[in-house]
């Protein structure tokens, strides 16, 4: 079986355990390229519609585009989009020109993701991660649990054998579903350009610059790059030996930075 | 492009698993300069020389203690083709962990340091591999600097963990004397040990065939859920093994219900119409959506086979487990039992045997619980009826988990359909 069809179909696999095993399901939707592959395949799992909501946590920082790019697609795919932002953080002026980056985006993303499932008591989770990006998500498990104050416990995660997912856990514990944890950066794009699925536009290169991830605007910068095309894209990446979060400064700011993030509850 | 081949590398905590992924993600070009950059930052901070085991424990309790926690996935790449590497922790307490990282491996390959030798949990990881049905693997006399490259302390540990190996009926493909740290038969042949004619590992792994397909065995389609999302009536699920056609006439098991398929159902989008028929057939490994002729009640939990290669249905079953709990499992328990997507409630209805896993010494006949990390011989009895295969003929439908108070504590093999009890 070709590598695409293979990860396409592992995904949809999970994607349907977690429909049957959650009853309230949410996907988070960042309008980046790999929740977007997600969005397109539970689109597939469902044959053309995402029955649950798409969540997009708004830290407000976006880049325009980004913003337009989800007015079109929420509409065109017909999503039950949901939009939440820590607003209590805002009025108290947490953003990037007083405050660090972590604090931001724990604060934006972590504690605004906090108060959507308080309110709207989501039991499931579907995450795009992938393992290749970090460290400590390469050690992420397909169906992963988070107790009520949101932390992972990566020292103690339940075995995950032959497809078989642990899905129930007291209420207050929610699981984050990662359908594409064994997804690759090149998959993703070779991916996109095989299903023609449309990208925000910030991806492709102009004048010599791209993003290669998207996040928030104040703390993302551009790599150098002439790929403004798929193509060129994937071309890029066979042969960079640029990690690919490198333009994220949350990641960066300090030692083991994704780790403590991610064990409050980052994604 | 080949498929990616999944390997994992398993081991005692100390014999070097990390350090020999490390340095082959380095000899194979596969890391940033960033990721180095931070390694070496990190050693330079404490004084020593460059571990490439860091590059891989991302966890700052890992590479405080110079233990891996949990598994770790990466990437890279050989002339030959993809792989993917699992890196499993060693430590007795994350067992669950190893095999976790193992049950999804084409490959293992075992690690024995040359100097320690064969430990406890070298034999253990034998015996786990064997129950997970890794088929293929190598293993690796690490460390063989430290003993100066002598040809006869790699014939004693080859000589003692054959035997240990054959009482699992498990044949490596290969012994490969490496020194990891120098990169010594890691990527090209050592000149260290001319008495050594074999390749070095990654040509040794280049030299694998990829696994075989499961699209020969008998049609298994579990059953994952139902959608009535509009008129038509749509069974989803994934083909674990065999292949379907439109026009099938499938025997859903347990229940015994029969229906003939009408279409195979995949979704594409709408702008490339046209270039889409429908689907005639589709094969294992695909997740997929079915209408049948006619209606019929069946759900989540049924398996469809073709009526001539059907699969078998029992409510008994003889078993291999490994159990994975803090508790033991004692005979009486009440467990849930996972084989596909069936969840069936059954009891633990006879221990007949419990093995350390080892020393695969038997602790005893009529042992009335298994302990953390031991091995045993089980009949379940299931208070439905469960359909399944014996693991050697289908593995999709011979393998199952067992679930006790909500966690995953067990994992194992079906043998065969067991005799009343009374018969044994």
């Amino acid at each position: 079986m070709d590598p695409l069809d293979k990860l396409e179909n592992q995904s949809i696999f999970i994607l349907r355990e977690a429909y049957k095993k959650f009853d309230k399901l949410a996907v988070l939707w960042s309008m980046g390229k790999d929740s977007t592959v997600l969005l397109w395949l539970a689109r597939k799992a469902f044959f053309g519609r995402v029955p649950f909501p798409a969540v997009h946590i708004d830290t407000t920082f976006k880049f325009p585009e980004m913003y337009a790019y989800r007015e079109k697609y929420a509409k065109e795919w017909d999503l039950n989009l949901i939009v939440g932002t820590n607003e209590e953080a805002l009025a108290r002026g947490v953003n990037y020109e007083t405050t660090d980056p972590v604090t931001v985006c724990h604060q934006m993303k972590t504690v605004g993701l906090q108060q959507m499932i308080a309110r709207e008591k989501w039991n499931g989770l579907i995450v795009g991660i992938r393992r290749d990006e970090d460290g400590t998500r390469a050690k992420e498990k397909f169906f992963s649990p988070r107790n009520i104050d949101f932390e992972w416990d990566y020292k103690d995660q339940p075995p995950e054998l032959w497809n078989q997912f642990q899905s129930d856990y007291d209420k207050d514990t929610h699981v984050r579903i990662h359908p594409l944890l064994e997804w690759t950066e090149i998959d993703v794009w070779r991916y996109v350009e095989r299903e023609n699925i449309p990208m925000v536009s910030l991806y492709f290169a102009k004048n010599g610059k791209r993003y290669r991830t998207l996040g928030c605007r104040p703390i993302t910068k551009p790599v150098d790059s002439d790929a403004d095309t798929i193509e060129k894209i994937i071309e890029e990446l066979k042969n960079t030996k640029i990690s690919e979060r490198v333009g994220r400064e949350q990641d960066h700011s300090q030692r083991y930075a994704m780790q403590k993030l991610r064990a409050k509850g980052y994604m | 492009m080949d498929e990616a081949l999944r390997i994992v590398f398993v081991g005692h905590v100390d014999h070097g698993k990390s350090t020999l992924v490390g340095r082959l993600l380095a000899e194979t070009d596969s890391l940033t300069p960033q990721k180095i950059r931070q390694v070496e930052e990190i050693c330079k901070e404490r004084g020593m020389k460059f571990e490439y085991a860091f590059l891989l424990d991302a966890l700052e309790e890992e590479q405080d203690q110079g233990i891996t926690i949990d598994v770790s996935q990466v990437y890279f790449k050989s002339s030959r083709r993809a792989y993917r590497i699992i890196d499993a922790p060693g430590h007795k307490e994350f067992l669950k962990n190893m095999i976790s990282g193992a049950s999804t491996a084409d490959v293992a390959i075992l690690l024995i340091d040359a100097e320690e030798g064969l430990r406890e949990q070298s034999k253990r990881h034998a015996t786990l591999l064997s129950l997970l049905g890794v088929k293929t693997i190598l293993i690796v006399i690490n460390k063989m600097d430290l003993v100066d490259y002598k040809k006869e302390v790699f014939d004693a540990i080859r000589a003692e963990y054959e035997k240990h190996l054959a009482s699992l009926k498990i044949t490596p493909r290969a012994f490969i004397p490496l020194a990891a740290y120098d990169g010594e038969n890691l990527v090209k042949k050592s000149q260290k040990m001319p008495w050594y004619d074999g390749p070095s590992l990654l040509e040794t792994l280049d030299g694998l065939e990829p696994p075989a397909s499961s699209e020969d065995k008998p049609l298994r389609f579990p059953l994952q859920d139902v959608y009535k999302f509009d008129k038509r009536r749509i069974l989803a699920g994934r083909i674990e093994s065999g292949r379907i056609h439109a026009g099938d006439e499938l025997l859903f098991l347990p229940s015994g219900k029969t229906g003939v398929v009408q279409s195979i159902e995949k979704w594409r989008p709408p702008q490339t119409s046209g270039a889409c028929p429908p689907l005639r057939e589709a094969a294992a490994g695909e997740s997929i959506g079915m209408v049948l002729e006619d209606q019929i009640f069946v759900e989540r939990g049924e398996v469809a086979c073709l009526p001539a290669t059907a699969a078998q249905v029992a409510r008994s079953l003889f078993v291999h487990i490994f159990w994975m709990g803090n508790l033991h499992l004692e005979k009486g328990a009440k467990c849930v039992l996972k084989l596909t997507t069936q969840e069936v409630e059954c009891v633990v209805e006879a221990i007949l045997k419990v093995v350390n896993s080892s020393t695969l010494d038997e602790i005893s006949k009529s042992s009335r619980s298994v302990a953390k990390n031991e091995v045993a011989e089980l009949i379940l009895l299931a208070k439905k009826p469960v359909a399944f295969d014996p693991f050697d003929a289908v593995t999709e439908t011979g393998r199952f988990v067992l679930v006790h108070d909500r966690q995953v504590r067990g994992g194992g093999i079906i043998l065969k359909k067991a005799e009343p009890f009374s018969a044994i």
